[in-house]
């Protein structure tokens, strides 16, 4: 099997585990990014400041990489509307509910062996396998 | 002062790896949950690589009594598997595969410009706000 293409997914992998670990080490935080996000929604109090630190320096981590050294190809993405509103509406209300995303019962929850976010990741991936083939091999509209 | 330049520091480094794993590309997460087309396995390694380095040094962190700059671990106290979680990640995942997006990729891929992360980020807050309503409305 020829991993080279695959690189600087390995590698960006270990970036975002290395965060995960970094935060949890100095702060005691996990970083899970909906429950950050959350966080900010509906704020507690002496927690907002860390996380808008934590979700500023983010974006301008991706936006170092994408700009300054970025040379992977993009596809082309089209506007869709319907599916950006649906979707992120579905998002934001499941991941509240359940507790976590790909980051948080996903990267974090796995890394603490944690039975809870095991069964979260493993529903949320096969819904979101079943909604592909739903509406890409069915529906034809993905 | 010191802890929140660690935490701008563990920032930086999800978001670079986002980007660096191409993972900003809706399109590619959607090729990995196609898994009877054309399937994408970039993905996988992401996450492989990003659990083998929380499972091999979480538990070395959480041997400690606290971490480093703050007095306490805040991590989830439940155990227990009830119908939310599971409802919850089934909602999630049925957005994730509409958009492609799930909320860190989602956020970050502002950054490029693209209208459509914007346009998610935006249903995100409004779901999250949905749900918060709607449990307190039901919690009484």
């Amino acid at each position: 099997m020829n991993l080279t293409i695959y690189m600087p997914a390995i590698y960006g992998g270990f970036l975002i585990g290395t965060s995960a670990c970094l935060l949890l080490l100095f702060s005691g935080r996990i970083a899970g990014l909906s429950g950050i996000i959350n966080g900010i929604l509906t704020p507690e109090k002496n927690e907002i400041l860390w996380r808008v630190v934590f979700i500023t320096s983010l974006l301008a981590g991706a936006a170092v990489h994408y700009y300054f050294v970025n040379h992977t190809p993009f596809t082309n993405d089209t506007p869709s509307p319907l599916f950006m509103i649906t979707g992120g509406v579905l998002v934001g209300f499941g991941t509240r509910m359940g507790g976590g995303c790909t980051s948080g019962h996903g990267v974090c929850g796995l890394g603490r062996l944690s039975l809870r976010s095991l069964i979260a990741t493993v529903t949320f991936m096969l819904a979101a396998i079943a909604t592909v083939f739903i509406f890409r091999h069915l529906f034809h509209i993905i | 002062m010191k802890k929140y330049l660690l935490i701008s520091i563990s920032g930086l480094l999800f978001g670079y790896g986002l980007s660096l794993s191409a993972m900003l590309d809706r399109h590619r997460i959607i090729n990995f949950l196609d898994v009877t087309g054309n399937w994408d396995p970039t993905l996988l390694y992401v996450m492989f690589s990003a659990v083998l380095v929380t499972v091999v040094f979480f538990r070395f962190i959480l041997k400690r009594s606290t971490p480093i700059l703050d007095n306490r671990f805040r991590l989830p106290a439940r155990k227990d598997i009830d119908a939310k979680l599971v409802t919850g990640a089934a909602i999630f995942g049925a957005g994730w595969g509409l958009s492609g997006y799930c909320p860190g990729p989602g956020i970050a891929a502002m950054t490029l410009g693209s209208m459509n992360a914007i346009l998610f980020t935006l249903a995100f807050v409004t779901g999250s706000l949905l749900c918060s309503y709607y449990s307190r409305k039901v919690s009484g």
